[in-house]
């Protein structure tokens, strides 16, 4: 009797655990963001990733930092990318308590040449600049230098930091 | 109208940011600010021309010494800071991140002017908060004393001791207090989200270990106090502005969609006459593009006039009293 109890069990936690995998989609999320080095054509992970606790993130973006924490920042992470060993860019990950800071942020940098891109919920581009919004991250990508494959090259970037998100 | 020692054009009743002056204020400067400008300093490729920017800074040395030949002019500087035989530090900005520091080969060209006019290489030392603000400038780490030194506050540690003025209490660089006879101070130019302007003062809140302490109220008066502090008000003696390459909005951060090449340098003893002059040309920029002057968006850098009023004393606000040179 035990045993077919303990059987039963067992199938019904294998039952649940397919559901829940139903459920959240069978794709493995990544554990960071970041795309390692040639995930994204072209792109190479160039830095190690840094992470900031709000009451740090002072170190990375000064006096900046208080509009993040105000918006409710939660973390913050970094890391360099170079693009076909030339163009370099950096990529940050403002994670916030909720979307809504994440919104305030995006809205709050908005510029009038800015255009809208299909990046995560919300995603504006500029020609050496991409921001999107995905959830409660704030994804913010820079280039250094600029040239004629710049944007499609920040793009394919974004696209592959949303994969992870 | 020439000024006497160089022969540099000084302002009339209107200078080319929008500034009113008057013959009598001529008369009556106190506080002395050269620009110098070069339209052609980055190249079709958009990099800085090396020669350009080393002509550029003799050219701005010479007006504001007097000094025609750059290796007297330089014997002067290091005279009048007490820094003959002395180390002397260069204080970068590189907090701002790649694309918006101050330039490498601003700072290189100092430390040629200076070995020039007899300065070791050793005593020489660029310097900023760490490592990854310094490479962020184009520069690399040396600790050897055989060449130009260049590392941050995080080789060199803090002070234990805490040092209270205001409502500042800060723990300073030991690059600052026991290294540097002198700084000479390599700010560059920006739009601050809480301070309005970042340039010649708010710099010093790259010497302190805990400079996120003194943004309150839009870092005022966190700035005019950090610069009251008797080792910054003596040793900084000299502020070269990097306004070469400067960001009008959203900074300090880099924000490639607000970078402008205003191609200047801005040179003066006056911490405070520098700042007033610069939150002029942030704003007369910010007018260009169709933004809010930063009174008008909130963020009017209110600590130049907390550090040059009379319990402070730093310098000169009052655009009367300031002399202002472009060339």
């Amino acid at each position: 009797m035990k045993i077919q109890l303990k059987r039963a069990l067992l199938v019904v936690l294998i039952v649940a655990s397919f559901a829940t995998a139903a459920i959240t989609g069978c794709r493995k999320k990544s554990a960071t963001p970041f795309p390692p080095s040639a995930a994204v054509t072209g792109w190479e992970k160039s830095s190690e990733t840094r992470t900031f606790e709000p009451k740090d993130l002072w170190q990375y973006i000064d006096g900046d930092s208080e509009q993040y924490i105000q918006a409710g920042v939660v973390s913050t992470s970094t890391s360099d990318y170079k693009y076909k060993g030339q163009l370099e860019a950096v990529v940050d990950v403002y994670t916030m308590s909720g979307p809504d800071g994440a919104q305030t942020i995006l809205e709050r940098g908005q510029t009038k040449d800015a255009k809208t891109i299909n990046v995560g919920e919300q995603g504006l581009q500029s020609t050496q600049s991409l921001t999107f919004r995905k959830g409660p991250h704030l994804v913010r990508i820079v280039a250094y230098q600029s040239d004629a494959a710049t944007p499609q090259a920040l793009l394919a970037l974004a696209h592959g930091v949303e994969a992870n998100l | 109208m020439k000024d006497a020692a160089t022969g540099a054009l000084v302002l009339g009743a209107q200078s080319s940011l929008g500034l009113k002056h008057t013959q009598d204020v001529r008369t009556e400067a106190k506080s002395k600010v050269v620009i110098a400008r070069d339209p052609a300093l980055h190249g079709a490729d958009g990099k800085l021309n090396e020669v350009r920017v080393a002509a550029l800074l003799d050219r701005a040395i010479a007006t504001h010494t007097g000094h025609k030949r750059p290796i007297d002019a330089w014997r002067q500087i290091i005279s009048d800071g007490g820094a003959t035989g002395k180390v002397i530090g260069l204080k970068t900005n590189g907090l701002g991140g790649k694309g918006i520091s101050t330039h490498a080969v601003l700072a290189m060209a100092i430390a040629e002017r200076l070995q020039q006019a007899g300065v070791k290489p050793g005593n020489i030392l660029i310097w900023d908060r760490n490592a990854r603000d310094l490479q962020a400038c184009g520069l690399t780490i040396n600790t050897s004393p055989d060449q130009v030194r260049c590392f941050g506050s995080d080789v060199s540690g803090f002070e234990d001791a805490i040092e209270t003025w205001g409502i500042s209490h800060v723990r300073f660089s030991k690059i600052l207090t026991r290294e540097c006879a002198m700084v000479i101070n390599l700010p560059i130019l920006k739009d601050h989200s809480m301070s309005g302007v970042t340039f010649a003062m708010k710099n010093m809140y790259g010497v302190v270990e805990r400079p996120q302490d003194l943004h309150g109220g839009g870092c005022n008066p966190g700035i005019a106090d950090l610069n009251s502090f008797p080792v910054i008000r003596q040793k900084v003696r000299l502020t070269i502005g990097d306004a070469m390459t400067s960001v009008y909005e959203g900074g300090p951060g880099f924000r490639p969609e607000h970078l402008w090449q205003p191609n200047a340098l801005i040179v003066g003893e006056d911490r405070v006459a520098i700042d007033q002059i610069a939150w002029g040309i942030l704003d007369k920029k910010r007018v260009e593009m169709g933004l809010k002057t930063l009174e008008a968006a909130g963020r009017a850098p209110r600590y130049i006039a907390t550090a040059g009023d009379s319990n402070y004393d730093l310098g000169v606000n009052d655009l009367q009293r300031i002399k202002l040179v472009e060339v």
